[in-house]
Formats: structure tokens, sequence, C-alpha cells
């Protein structure tokens, strides 16, 4: 979905979230409007200030009870319209998506620089992952410590595609591309070159800060130590918007 | 240009061609070729060219169906319909001087080569999309207009306004035939209704469901037809510019394809003018690079852009927010090859055929294990029993049947007991399974369903794009949880944990793909349960 551009005029519409009753602009999106009202709706791809994938999946909603279940993210609020955001059948489909990222590839926490700082084990926490049912699939990925300042190590990532789109879209440089399909997925730096190497690459470390989870950090941090800060995406965001 | 100078041009194409008493037409479609039609076609050319001026010709010509009998002969006179012609099968190079024999006055057909003019394969079916397949020559653009080709393009264009056809197509009753059966006539109102401005159009021919070629087969057979559906279309939601999304794996397609777009541009059939009217349209060809998920309408117009090909949360819908952000119509093949003769005879012609909910015809590409391999073309509402053992010709080699499997990999089987349904879109879903695109794939009672489930989600599998978690990884465990059953290693909580991901991948997943790939498990599941149980340890 292409980035909203700022309407004027749009009309405000009230509707329902999980019995409350709410207004929102018409063209917000569930996600905003529950961000905005203290709805705790999980989500992982989306964040504030990029463009929206709808590809994690875990805040699909349901929609006027509907049988469909509707992603947060990529969909627009309605006057009148109900929306359930959290009943047992989405908790145990949340908690379906989040196991099977934790077996998709490995995230061992004990050992992880971003551990007490991920999003993905926060989402585990809330989501009430206490154990995974499926077979991890164990795999081995590479990790590239090319970069002077940064190191990605794809054992962690979990291909949400963030530091793709702030380094296209915020910092221009569209350093971070995808490749492969299906499980065999990943994030590369220019076409597959090592980070280090990478021309287009001007290391403001965007994309560090916005990854979830350990997959891109500093280098020279140990277990734990991985603090993240994503502040800058709203000052940047508003500081554009006044030009 | 009106239709009476259509006709007259034909006429004159008539005059000049030189029409012999007998054309011998040999099919040249991918399975034929395939099977040695190629040296067929050489060697009854070279015998054609002994026999007196005026006599017989020869000519190469699309698929005629019963592919499992190539390669294919028929000898008709000219223009005539299939069911009129003689059509020998299993035809080699030595068997050109009997066949040019025969069609000399007195003589006999080849009976040893011949296939009953009575076959049900042939008389049960009623050819609509596939009217010219098999009798058109794909690369002349003369041989099209010759059997009234263009004729509906040009009686939209001189005698009806876009909302006409319109009406015209919302009357047919005719449904997207693609897989989703969403009604045509809406999609085009829709993007005809968007604001002026650019608009495109979008054929898709990423056909890629294992066993399904009928998108292949009307492509190759009659590739104009698509072209004049397009551009009827685009005149119906005032577009100017058409792409035909092709999967590179039909490089015979994609060939004449391109042929019949540079004849259709030089004879003013497309392009600019179009027939001396204030109508331009122009078609250019886009080869899909061997991804399944590009038959998904967003990652195909992704892909069309030049982007990778990933799906895109819908709505926005492609009629709102398509192609480069413009309004954009995208339908099938064979939902294009429908259009000509429903702006020709009238959509209340189109109507009448078929069942309530779902008209006209179908084309079905059957597969398997069936004594008549191929393509047909059946009403809709034809029942399934009569597909596989009127039509198909039974299971070969005495066997039993077990199921049928339609819609490719997002849909499901029909055992035996279900049978007597009449095939159209809305009771193959209440048997869990769907139209899609045409594939039918025939199983006999040695097949094990675990197994069939097993490869359908190994498809799905490797074709997932990767985007959304619940196709990219619930496809890859639900793989490993079926492996196991087939392996006799799995236990019944593997089975849950098996039944609760198809839930969740079909709940959640983004796109269709994700969403219909649980569809073969939890079909097999639904007939063939004691299959899985019996597997458990």
């Amino acid at each position: 979905m292409p980035i909203r551009a700022v309407q004027p005029n749009v009309r405000v519409v009230t509707l329902n979230i999980d019995g409350q009753d709410l207004s929102a602009r018409e063209d917000e999106t569930i996600i905003e409007v529950c961000r905005e009202n203290k709805i705790p709706v999980p989500s992982l791809c989306w964040l504030e200030g990029l463009s929206v994938v709808g590809a994690c999946r875990l805040c699909v909603v349901e929609v006027d009870g509907g049988p469909r279940l509707q992603a947060a993210c990529s969909t627009r609020v309605r006057e009148g319209m109900r929306v359930q955001t959290n009943t047992d059948k989405l908790q145990r489909y949340r908690r379906t998506l989040v196991e099977l990222l934790f077996a998709e590839r490995n995230h061992v926490c004990s050992v992880c620089v971003s551990n007490g700082h991920c999003e993905l084990q926060w989402l585990a926490q809330r989501c009430g992952v206490d154990h995974v049912r499926m077979p991890y699939r164990n795999a081995s990925y590479s990790v590239d410590s090319s970069h002077e300042m940064f190191r990605v190590d794809h054992n962690r990532c979990v291909l949400c595609t963030r530091c793709v789109r702030v380094c296209d879209e915020i910092e221009g440089a569209h350093t971070w591309d995808m490749m492969g399909r299906g499980s065999g997925c990943q994030v590369v730096t220019d076409l597959a070159k090592p980070w280090g190497d990478s021309e287009s690459c001007t290391s403001c470390g965007k994309c560090v800060q916005v990854c979830p989870t350990g997959a891109l950090v500093k280098q020279g941090t140990s277990v734990g130590e991985m603090v993240k800060d994503q502040q800058f995406l709203s000052i940047l965001a508003r500081r554009r918007s006044h030009r | 240009m009106n239709l009476d100078d259509l006709e007259e041009l034909a006429a004159k194409y008539r005059a000049e061609s030189k029409e012999p008493d007998t054309e011998i037409r040999v099919c040249m479609a991918a399975s034929c070729q395939s099977s040695g039609a190629g040296p067929v076609l050489e060697a009854l050319s070279a015998a054609c060219a002994d026999t007196p001026p005026g006599q017989c010709a020869v000519k190469g010509v699309g698929c005629m169906g019963l592919c499992s009998a190539g390669p294919l002969v028929a000898v008709a006179a000219p223009a005539a319909p299939l069911d009129e012609a003689i059509i020998y099968r299993d035809v080699t190079a030595a068997d050109a001087p009997d066949i040019l024999a025969s069609i000399t006055p007195g003589a006999a057909p080849v009976e040893r080569l011949r296939i009953p003019s009575d076959m049900p394969f042939f008389a049960r079916q009623h050819r609509i999309v596939l009217e010219n397949s098999g009798i058109v020559d794909p690369d002349s653009f003369r041989g099209y207009v010759m059997v009234g080709g263009y004729a509906g393009m040009v009686r939209a264009l001189s005698e009806m306004t876009p909302q006409d056809v319109i009406n015209e197509v919302t009357t047919s009753g005719l449904r997207g035939r693609g897989g989703g059966g969403y009604p045509t006539g809406l999609k085009w109102s829709t993007v005809a209704k968007m604001p002026p401005g650019q608009k495109y159009v979008i054929c898709n021919a990423d056909e890629g469901d294992p066993g399904a070629f009928m998108d292949r087969a009307v492509l190759e057979s009659d590739p104009h037809r698509v072209l004049e559906g397009m551009a009827i279309a685009a005149y119906a939601i005032g577009a100017n510019k058409g792409y035909v999304y092709v999967r590179a794996e039909y490089p015979l397609a994609v060939e004449r394809l391109k042929t019949a777009i540079r004849k259709a541009k030089r004879t003013g059939f497309l392009g600019n003018h179009i027939c001396e009217t204030q109508f331009n349209f122009d078609i250019e060809i886009r080869l899909g690079a061997g991804a399944f998920v590009c038959g998904e309408e967003t990652a195909l117009m992704a892909s069309i852009e030049g982007g990778r090909g990933q799906p895109r949360p819908r709505p926005p819908y492609p009629a709102e927010y398509g192609l480069w952000g413009c309004p954009t119509l995208i339908n099938n093949v064979e939902s294009y090859a429908n259009i000509p003769p429903i702006i020709s005879n009238g959509g209340q012609w189109f109507a009448g055929i078929g069942t309530e909910k779902s008209k006209g015809t179908k084309v079905f590409a059957l597969a398997g294990t069936i004594v008549n391999t191929g393509l047909i073309e059946v009403d809709m509402g034809t029942h399934l029993r009569d597909i596989i053992f009127e039509i198909g010709g039974g299971i070969p080699d005495g066997k039993a049947f077990k199921a049928v499997q339609t819609g490719g990999p997002s849909g499901g089987c029909v055992p035996e007991e279900h049978l007597d349904i009449p095939v159209d879109y809305d009771s193959l879903k209440t048997l869990g399974t769907m139209m899609g695109s045409g594939g039918m794939i025939v199983m006999d009672e040695s097949s094990n369903m675990v197994d069939v489930a097993r490869f359908f989600m190994e498809f799905c599998m490797d074709e997932s794009c990767g985007k959304c978690i619940p196709c990219r990884a619930g496809t890859q465990q639900m793989h490993g949880l079926l492996d196991k059953i087939a392996k006799a290693q799995a236990s019944r909580a593997d089975l849950e944990l098996l039944e609760e991901l198809c839930e969740v991948v079909q709940a959640t997943s983004l796109c269709g793909l994700g969403q219909t790939a649980p569809n073969p498990v939890l079909s097999t599941l639904r007939y063939f349960r004691h299959e899985y149980e019996e597997k458990l340890g």
C-alpha cells in the first residue's frame, strides 16, 4: 500500500473497537486508531512513518463479525465499523504465527545482543508463547560483519522488511532489498554484496534502529546490550511535513 | 469500418486464398509437436504438392483437444467445424501417402487411424472458446478474419457505446475464468466508472497450476481471439494500453501472440485509429520469470512494473489502484476469449448456456490416470461423472476411480460419491474444492491421498513468495508434517497440529496463494481421513 498522501478535508468517522466508541479520520487505518487509543494490537512489520506492507499478519482483526480477517495495518476505518482485536481465535492465531517465526530461524535469546530489547521477544511474551509446538528448522544462516559499524545476523531476521523500507523511503539510499523466495528469502545489501562493500550504504544506521530483533545490530555489542531507538522516525516525519 | 466492411474483407481474403476442396489440418500445438507433429506436417505438405492444384491444402492449426492421441490430423472442407471432420490419431510421417490417397474423390478414409466420429470426447463437447481451435491457422490473421474473427470488436466499435458493451457482458452472466468466478461485467463497470485518465487492460496468462494447460492451448490455437477480447474490454473501460502477462515457459504461445499482435497492428486492428475509428489500443507482452504467485493479480502487476513479484494487501483493488497506480482491468485468457462471441451473439445467447449462476461453457484440461487426456470444453453444469467417464473415457487398465482434483494447489479432491454434481462455481465450493482455472487431475485407486496432499503442499511451499509469515513458514511446517505422516512417523498430535496450521494459514495469509494452500490437505482429510489415520503411530 502506498504511503498515504495528506488529504485536506478528510471526514471524521466513528467506529467501535473492542466495545469502545472511537472517532478517527477517514484516511486512518485501524492500527493507527488502536495505537492512538492505547488498544494493544500486536504487529511486527508495521512501523509508524514507514509504508504498509501487511506482511506479518499479526495485526489481523475481525471486522463486522465477518469471517474474513483483515490486517489492521492495511485496512482503513469506515463509519460504523465494528472491530474485535482480541478474540480467543485471534489470540490462538497470533500465538501460532509467533511460534512459526521462532521455528523458522535461530532465535536464541540467551545469547542474543537484543535480549530484553527485542520486539519478537515481547510479542512472544504478550501472545503467551511459552513453548513452540513445531519442530525447529535449525537451518544455518550467515552473519555479515563486513560493515565497520553494523552487523547483520540472518539467523535473527524475521523478514519484516522494515530495513528495506526505511532505507528506501526515509534515507533514500535503497541499499537493502530482498532476494530469493519462500523460506529462501533473505535481505541483501546492494546486489547481495557484503555490507561493507556496499557503495550505496550511507552508514546512517536507520535500518539498525528500526530492526525489531537482533538481526541488525551495532558492532561491539554484547548480550542484551543492543537497545534500539526509533524516535527519529517521528521526528523526521514531523520536520519533513513542515516543508 | 463496420460489419459489412469486415464481411467484405473476409470475402476478399477468401477469394485471394483460393480455398481448396479439402484441407488437411495438422495440430501444431505444443503437445502434438512434442509427439512429432512437425515431421507429419512436412510429409503431408510434400505429398500434397503432388496433387492437382485446388484439390487439397495442408495447414498447421491449434489444439484439437485429444492430446493423448497426438499427433492429430483432421481432414475437412475449409473452415468446417471439428465434428464434421475426419480425425486421425497417432499419425506418423509414414502415414502421409495413405491420408493423401483418402482425399481423392470416392476414396474411403484411412480406417486404421480414424477416430470414430461419434466418439463422446468430440460429440459431447460444446465449443465456444475453442470454436476456432484446431480449425484456423493461429499464425494467420486472414484465417481468423475468414471465420468471422474481429466481428465482435468491429460491432462494438461501430454500433455500441462502451456502456452497451458492459451491459452486454453483464447480461451474459460471464464470471472470471481464472478461478475466482467474480462477475466479469461488474468488474468492467467498476473500472469504467473510475475517473477518466490512464487505464490499463491486463490479460493474465500466467497459468501455473500443475496439470492445467487451458490458457496455453487458447493462446497457441487462437491468439487473435484473446487480442480481440482485450480490445473490446479496453473500449468498454476507456483504456489505451494492454499487457499480456504470459509465462516464459510457454515459448510457442509467446511466439504466436507476438505474430498475432504484429499482424493485427499492421492491418489496423490494433494500434492507433483501430478500424478507422477514434479508438486506440496497443498491446505489449510481458514474460513471467517463473513464479506461480505472479498469477495473483497484485503480484502480477508488481512484476509488470519491474518489481519483485509479490502480492500486496487488497483493497485497494486493481480496479481502483492497479498498474502504476492507475485503474486496471485484469482478466484471465479464457474470460477474454469468451468476449467476442458474447458481443457478436448477444449476452442473452450466452446466458442461455450453463446453469443458473454459472453461465456459458468451461474449458478443462483432463490429466492424470484417464484414457483421454487433453482439452475439453463443456457447458457449465455438466456432471463430473460425464466428464470423466463419458468424455474422458474413464480410467485405463481396468483400475477403479478414486478422486478427481480440481482447482490445482488451491482446490481439492472430489471422491466417487460426489461425482454426480454439476460442475459450476458454487457446487464445487460446497464440496470443499473450487473451479479454479480448469485443471482436472484424475486419480485411480493406486494413488495415496497423503502423497497427493504432500505434493501440492510442496508446490505451495516452493512457490510461496516469502512475504507473509503464515504462507512462508506455515507451508514449510505443513509440508514437514505431511512428509512425516506419509513416512508413517507421525503421531496423533502431529495431525492435530497440521489441522491447526491449516486453519491459521487459511485465515491469516496475505494473498490467495496462502489462503488456499491448505485446501488440498483439508479436502483429502474430509474425504480420505482414514488414509491419514492409518499412517499414524
